[in-house]
């Protein structure tokens, strides 16, 4: 009776998932994962009261899928369905395969809301590894299923989950419409941030993940603009002759660093947001453009032509001393850091195609990480684990990700525009 | 697309038999370095274009420059119709707006400034013909709004241009 139940349950939760889904703009698919996965069983959530309109045991399910590390078992092949960790028949999920157990149970939080207690049991050592609870407002499930892939990936993997950020991207209808999108990492409940019939390129997150920088060229010119999240206010913070491109806040969220054409030839320069000061950082005739910031905020790395090809060169910011970094290719642009500092990922042209590429800065050895064509706008999680960027499908832009050790793929097609430049968000919340 | 791709072409064709019919041999040679497509307009289906609109060629004056790959050099075939504009713009001085384009491979922020180098060529010519600078202006749009859409050789030939406008 109680399985009869569970099962009619889950039936109603299945085809709200479904209904979910077909509105999403973006859907993921898992080209490659690790080759050996942990096997877990993610057992659908208790529930005692009416529909839900999300399945947070299977979004949980999905996003460890997409982690490339996970194997989640099917439903269907649960022998029980568990609620309570004496429930456990740790000999029933040994045969399944499974090598952990996560249980969930949900409920109303008076006020509106819901309170969701978790569990992740290792079956073979035949105890409780985590527990947990976590609460959210009444259109929060999906934050709630989320924050369990999160606790779960950190407790099996030691690395801090980021299944609960989100990423910006800009999505085109041909030459005539743009938008910038918010949405969670797994492509669900997208947001319009900005409409515009002119292009809207290289959006990007404040270190605090509450505000965007962006290029809009809703002036005929491109300019560049933030937006705080939470508010919608805009401010626009340069309005030059030629370019105004490549915003990026500084790690302390105090500086926008960018490219600008003012004086004649596209050079580096900060803004500081307080005292609304620019200071120029490179000074060559050659394009210097795509700047970004040093974990430490002390120096910037940059594309620039000045040796006849893109390279990635970095400044440091009090001196102004100028350094080479990639040698390898006659193509190497728009350069970020790894979180750990060690690596940089960019756009690599290897045998005239362009991929993604990392670069160990110790020993200058490059890793092609992708093998479409045209992949570019990497963007890496704030865990260091993924990253995203924008290839095409047959000449459709869509968004990819793979990890940086180059073994996990996904791809997230849209069902509308050609999406692109996504931009990872950092973590919301600080350790 | 196409018409204005075809158009395009057809424009071209009728500046280079202009061309043809009245220059040098050097010029003969240029329009052997020219895109193929373009090539091939000349030598078949444009020939009687040319014979009907030779007398307008002056008002069917290209207004899109080509170039090569990450290359912001003016073609021997642009050259002679922004010589021609100049002319025409120093008779009659008029506010010129210059839009340089990628195609698009590459990076987004490095084609906008690649863009921006390819219009500033394209002022720099006119302004050495003796155009008044402070009548131009240059705008880049990078790889934003591609003329033909297609991960061709040929859609990104047409693709790496500048349009007077």
């Amino acid at each position: 009776m109680i399985f009869y139940r569970a099962v009619r349950q889950w039936l109603a939760v299945a085809l709200m998932v479904v209904a979910a889904q077909a509105q999403a703009e973006l859907t993921i698919e898992i080209t490659q994962g690790v080759d050996n996965p942990t096997a877990i069983a993610v057992v659908p959530t208790g529930w005692t009261g009416g529909a839900l309109p999300e399945d947070v045991a299977a979004i949980a399910a999905a996003d460890l899928r997409r982690s490339g590390q996970f194997r989640p078992i099917a439903r269907e092949d649960m022998l029980q369905w568990p609620r309570f960790g004496d429930q456990v028949f740790y000999r029933d999920w040994r045969v399944l395969g499974s090598d952990y157990v996560v249980l969930s149970r949900l409920n109303p939080v008076p006020g509106g809301g819901y309170s969701l207690d978790f569990e992740l049991y290792d079956v073979l050592s035949q105890r409780k590894v985590l527990q947990r609870n976590v609460q959210a407002g009444p259109q929060g499930l999906r934050d709630l299923a989320h924050a369990m892939a999160d606790a779960i990936y950190e407790a099996i993997t030691g690395i801090r989950g980021a299944f609960s950020t989100k990423m910006l991207y800009v999505e085109a209808f041909g030459n005539k419409r743009y938008r910038l999108m918010l949405a969670d990492v797994d492509g669900a409940r997208e947001k319009e941030l900005l409409k515009s019939s002119q292009p809207i390129v290289s959006p990007s997150w404040s270190p605090d993940g509450k505000q965007v920088v962006y290029v809009s060229f809703e002036t005929t010119r491109p300019a560049i603009f933030r937006q705080v999240l939470a508010t919608g206010e805009r401010q626009q913070l340069t309005n030059f002759r030629g370019l105004n491109g490549a915003p990026v806040f500084s790690p302390d969220g105090r500086k926008v660093a960018m490219v600008l054409s003012k004086d004649g030839n596209p050079e580096i320069y900060t803004l500081d947001l307080a005292t609304r000061v620019f200071t120029r950082h490179t000074n060559h005739f050659a394009i210097d453009t795509e700047p970004a910031w040093s974990n430490d905020g002390k120096s910037l790395i940059f594309t620039s032509d000045r040796g006849g090809k893109p390279q990635i060169y970095q400044v440091t910011l009090a001196s102004g001393r100028v350094e080479r970094l990639t040698f390898d290719g006659d193509y190497n642009a728009r350069a970020r850091f790894t979180p750990d500092g060690k690596s940089l990922v960019m756009v690599h042209r290897y045998n005239g195609v362009f991929h993604i590429a990392t670069q160990d800065l110790e020993s200058g050895m490059i890793r092609v990480l992708t093998q479409t064509d045209l992949d570019e706008s990497p963007s890496i999680a704030p865990n260091g684990a993924m990253l995203l960027y924008a290839t095409k499908d047959r000449s459709k832009g869509i968004l990819a990700a793979v990890s940086l050790d180059a073994g996990v793929k996904f791809r997230l097609p849209s069902k509308q525009g050609d999406v692109r430049e996504p931009a990872w968000s950092p973590y919301f919340t600080k350790r | 697309m196409l018409s204005s791709a075809l158009k395009q072409s057809l424009t071209l064709a009728v500046i280079m038999a202009a061309l043809v019919g009245c220059s040098s041999t050097s010029t003969t040679t240029d329009s052997a370095d020219a895109d193929s497509a373009v090539s091939s307009a000349a030598d078949s289906s444009a020939v009687d274009t040319t014979d009907t609109m030779a007398d307008e060629a002056v008002e069917a004056l290209d207004t899109v420059f080509y170039f090569d790959f990450d290359k912001s050099m003016l073609k021997p075939e642009a050259r002679a119709a922004l010589t021609a504009h100049a002319e025409n713009l120093k008779a009659a001085p008029k506010a010129v707006r210059l839009e340089g384009h990628a195609d698009e491979r590459g990076t987004r922020e490095y084609n906008m400034a690649l863009g921006e180098r390819r219009a500033k060529a394209v002022r720099d010519y006119l302004v050495l013909q003796g155009v008044d600078a402070s009548m131009i202006e240059t705008v880049s749009y990078g790889e934003e709004y591609p003329a033909v859409v297609g991960a061709t050789e040929a859609a990104y030939e047409m693709n790496r241009r500048v349009e007077m406008k």
